[in-house]
C-alpha cells in the first residue's frame, strides 16, 4: 500500500499553520500563476452571472437565424448550421458548465475530506477498510463507469451528471488528505487538544483541518478541473441532456452536425476553448498552491554562478 | 516478497469490487435492461423473447439475486462472456472485443508509454537545471496542456492536418479501408499512417502530467542528503542525476503512471470518437449508444484489468527500484 501513499510534492505541506491564513491571500496575489487563473475564472463568473449584458440573443437555443453564417458584427462567431447565434450560446453556456465544476467539485472535496481525514484520524480497522475504498476507486476508471451510468441512470439531467462526478471524483483527494492527516497525527497541539479532553470530532473541525486548508483549496481546484473536463466529455459525447445550453452541449451538436467538415470550426473549437481555458484556470490556480504550501517548488529566479559547475 | 503479496490481495480485491459494481449498476438504476430493448426493438419482439435475450448475459430477473450474482462472478471470470445485442447482434462478446482490443493497445499501450517515457525525461531534466532556459518555459506551457480536453485536441489537429490541408493526414477509421489487412509493408504504412493524428491528440494532453509531477518530484529529491552525498563524493552530474536522483524521484511517478492510466483510458475512449478509431473505447460507445449491455459490462472489466495490470507491473518495478518496498511489505 505504500506506493499508493506517496503523492508527489503537495503531500508535504505539514508547516502549513494557522498562523499563515490572513496570508494565503496574499501569496496567491503574489504568484502570476495563481492571478492569471483567478482572471479567467473573474471572467467566466461575469459571463454566467450576466450573459444578458454580453448578447442581444435572449434564447440560444431557438432556431431564429439563417443557418451557417460566417462571422460578423451581429453574429460574432457566426450561426450555427441550426440557426443559433454562436457568441450568445457560448456566453449562456457559461452558466451551465461554471456550476458543474463548483458544485462538483465542492461535493467531492466534502466527501474527501471526511473519509480522508476520518480514515487517518480514526485509524485500525476504520483506517484499513476506509483506505481499502478510497484506493479502489482511485483505481477503478472512472470515466467508463461515467458513461455506464450515465446512461443506465438515463441520459440526462444535471443532477446525475453531478452525482456521478461527485461519485467518481473525490478519491484522489481523500488519498492525499489522508496522507496529510497521517503527518500531523502525532504532533503536539493535537496531543494538547487530547489533554484537554476535546472532543473528536471538535479536534478534527478547529484544530486539524484549518492546517489543510490550502491542501483542500488544491483539492477542489482539481477536483473541479476534473469535472469540467469530465463533464465536457460526456456531454460531447451525447450524455447530457442535449437540451442545455453548455459547452458540451454544443460541441455534442457541432459533431453532430460535422461543423469542421462543413466550414463552420468555429461552433467546434469556441466551446472547447472554454472548456479549456475554465480548465486551464483551475489548473494554474492549483500549480500555484503547490508553490504556495510547498516553498521548494516556487520558481527562483535566475543567479548566475551561484551553482557552480561540477 | 511480503510486498508483492499485499498488492496481488489488492489486486483482487479491486477487481472483485469493480465486477460488483458492475454487477449492481444496472439492477439498482431507474432505467431497466429490458425496457431499454423494448424500445430500442421497437416493440417488434415480446417481453419474453427478450428476456431470453438477456438471459444470455446473466439478466434473470426472476432468480435469486445472490445466485445471480454468483454465477455472473464464474461466468465473467471464466471468458463466458454471451452475446452481444448491439449492433454486431448475436455475436459472441469475446469476438466482438477482440476485433477491438488489438488497436487500443496499439494506439493507446505504445502513445503511454512514449508519454511516460519522454515526459519523464524532460521533467528529469528540466529539474535538474532548475531555473534554466527549459524549466522557466516547460512548467507553465505543460500547466495549460494538461488541462486540454483530449477531444478538442483531436478536433483542433483534425482541423489543421486533415480539414484545412484536404485530408493531408487521415482523420478517420484504423487503415485505409481499400487495403487488406495483411503483414504487408502497405498495409503496416497505412496503419501507421492512420494513427498519427489520434497518437499525438493523446500524447499531446497527457505528456504534460508526467513532466510536471517528474520536475516536482526531482526538485524534491534534489534537495535530500543523499544528493548532497553524493556530489561530496565527487560522483560525475550525470551519475548523480541519474541514479541517485532520478532513480528516486521515479518512485512517486510509477504509483503515477498506474494510477493516471484510469484517466488515459477515458481521453482516449473520446479520442477513439473523434477519429472513429475502432477501439474498445469506440466500442464501448457505440454498445452505450445501442444499449448492449453484455459488451459494456466486459468493457468495463477489461477496462478495470487492464488498469490493475499496469498498477501490478509499476509495483514489480518500484520494489525492483526501490529496497524499502521489498524489505518493508
Amino acid at each position: 500500500m505504500t506506493a499508493l501513499l506517496v503523492n508527489g510534492p503537495g503531500t508535504e505541506t505539514a508547516d502549513d499553520t494557522p498562523r499563515r491564513r490572513g496570508g494565503l491571500w496574499r501569496s496567491v496575489l503574489h504568484n502570476r500563476k495563481a492571478l492569471v487563473g483567478l482572471l479567467i475564472l473573474l471572467v467566466f463568473t461575469i459571463f454566467a452571472v450576466v450573459p444578458q449584458w454580453f448578447t442581444p440573443v435572449t434564447d440560444p437555443n431557438a432556431l431564429q437565424f439563417p443557418p451557417a453564417l460566417p462571422p460578423s458584427w451581429a453574429h460574432p462567431l457566426g450561426t450555427t448550421s441550426l440557426g443559433q447565434d454562436i457568441w450568445a450560446q457560448l456566453v449562456y453556456g457559461t452558466r451551465e458548465s461554471l456550476i458543474i465544476a463548483l458544485v462538483a467539485g465542492f461535493f467531492a472535496t466534502v466527501l474527501s475530506v471526511i473519509i480522508g481525514v476520518s480514515a487517518a484520524y480514526l485509524g485500525g480497522v476504520s483506517d484499513d477498510v476506509l483506505s481499502m475504498i478510497i484506493n479502489i476507486f482511485l483505481v477503478i476508471p472512472t470515466f467508463p463507469l461515467i458513461i455506464i451510468l450515465a446512461t443506465y441512470a438515463g441520459k440526462g439531467t444535471l443532477t446525475v451528471v453531478l452525482v456521478v462526478l461527485v461519485v467518481t471524483g473525490w478519491s484522489y483527494g481523500a488519498n492525499q488528505l489522508r496522507a496529510q492527516t497521517l503527518s500531523l497525527r502525532n504532533r503536539d497541539f493535537l496531543e494538547s487538544a487530547r489533554v484537554r479532553g476535546e472532543r473528536r470530532s471538535y479536534t478534527i473541525v478547529y484544530e486539524v483541518l484549518p492546517t489543510m486548508i490550502s491542501l483542500i483549496v488544491a483539492n477542489f481546484l482539481g477536483a473541479a478541473l476534473y469535472s469540467v473536463l469530465t463533464a465536457a466529455g460526456l456531454q460531447f459525447l451525447g450524455l447530457g441532456n442535449p437540451n442545455s445550453i453548455s459547452w458540451g452541449t454544443m460541441l455534442y451538436w457541432s459533431q453532430n452536425q460535422q461543423a469542421l467538415q462543413t466550414g463552420m470550426p468555429l461552433w467546434s473549437l469556441a466551446p472547447g476553448l472554454c472548456v479549456a481555458l475554465l480548465g486551464t484556470s483551475f489548473a494554474l490556480m492549483n500549480y500555484a498552491f503547490d508553490e504556495i504550501s510547498n516553498p521548494a517548488l516556487r520558481p527562483v529566479t535566475r543567479r548566475r554562478g551561484k551553482r557552480s559547475k561540477g | 516478497m511480503r510486498y508483492i503479496l499485499r498488492r496481488l490481495g489488492f489486486f483482487a480485491i479491486t477487481l472483485w469490487a469493480a465486477l460488483t459494481l458492475n454487477f449492481f449498476i444496472p439492477r439498482f438504476m431507474p432505467g431497466n435492461p429490458v425496457d431499454a430493448l423494448r424500445v430500442r426493438t421497437l416493440n417488434k419482439l415480446s417481453p419474453a423473447a427478450l428476456e431470453q435475450m438477456l438471459e444470455s448475459f446473466g439478466y434473470k430477473p426472476h432468480q435469486n439475486v445472490f445466485q445471480q450474482y454468483l454465477e455472473y462472478l464464474r461466468d465473467m471470470l471464466t471468458g463466458k462472456w454471451g452475446v452481444s445485442i448491439g449492433s454486431s447482434l448475436g455475436e459472441p462478446v469475446s469476438s466482438v472485443v477482440m476485433h477491438a482490443l488489438p488497436w487500443s493497445v496499439f494506439l493507446v499501450g505504445i502513445t503511454t508509454l512514449v508519454a511516460f517515457v519522454v515526459g519523464s525525461l524532460i521533467g528529469i531534466v528540466s529539474g535538474w537545471w532548475r531555473g534554466g532556459k527549459l524549466d522557466s518555459v516547460l512548467p507553465p506551457v505543460f500547466v495549460i496542456t494538461s488541462a486540454l480536453p483530449y477531444f478538442w485536441v483531436g478536433l483542433l489537429l483534425i482541423l489543421v492536418f486533415s480539414v484545412w490541408t484536404n485530408g493531408f493526414l487521415p482523420s478517420d477509421f484504423n487503415y485505409d479501408p481499400s487495403l487488406q489487412p495483411a503483414w504487408t509493408w502497405e498495409f503496416i504504412g497505412s496503419v501507421i499512417w492512420h494513427a498519427i493524428l489520434p497518437a499525438t491528440t493523446i500524447l499531446i494532453a497527457s505528456i504534460g502530467a508526467w513532466i510536471l509531477t517528474m520536475r516536482n518530484n526531482m526538485i524534491t529529491v534534489l534537495a535530500e542528503d543523499y544528493v548532497r552525498m553524493g556530489r561530496a563524493k565527487g560522483l560525475s552530474n550525470w551519475r548523480v542525476m541519474t541514479t541517485y536522483a532520478a532513480r528516486n524521484a521515479m518512485l512517486p511517478n510509477l504509483s503515477g503512471l498506474a494510477m493516471s492510466l484510469g484517466f488515459v483510458i477515458s481521453g482516449a475512449i473520446l479520442v477513439e470518437y473523434v477519429y472513429n478509431y475502432p477501439g474498445l473505447g469506440y466500442l464501448l460507445y457505440n454498445s452505450v449508444e445501442s444499449t448492449d449491455y453484455p459488451v459494456m459490462q466486459v468493457l468495463f472489466m477489461l477496462f478495470t484489468v487492464a488498469v490493475l495490470l499496469a498498477l501490478l507491473l509499476c509495483d514489480f518495478a518500484i520494489a525492483w527500484l526501490d529496497p524499502r518496498a521489498r524489505t518493508k511489505g
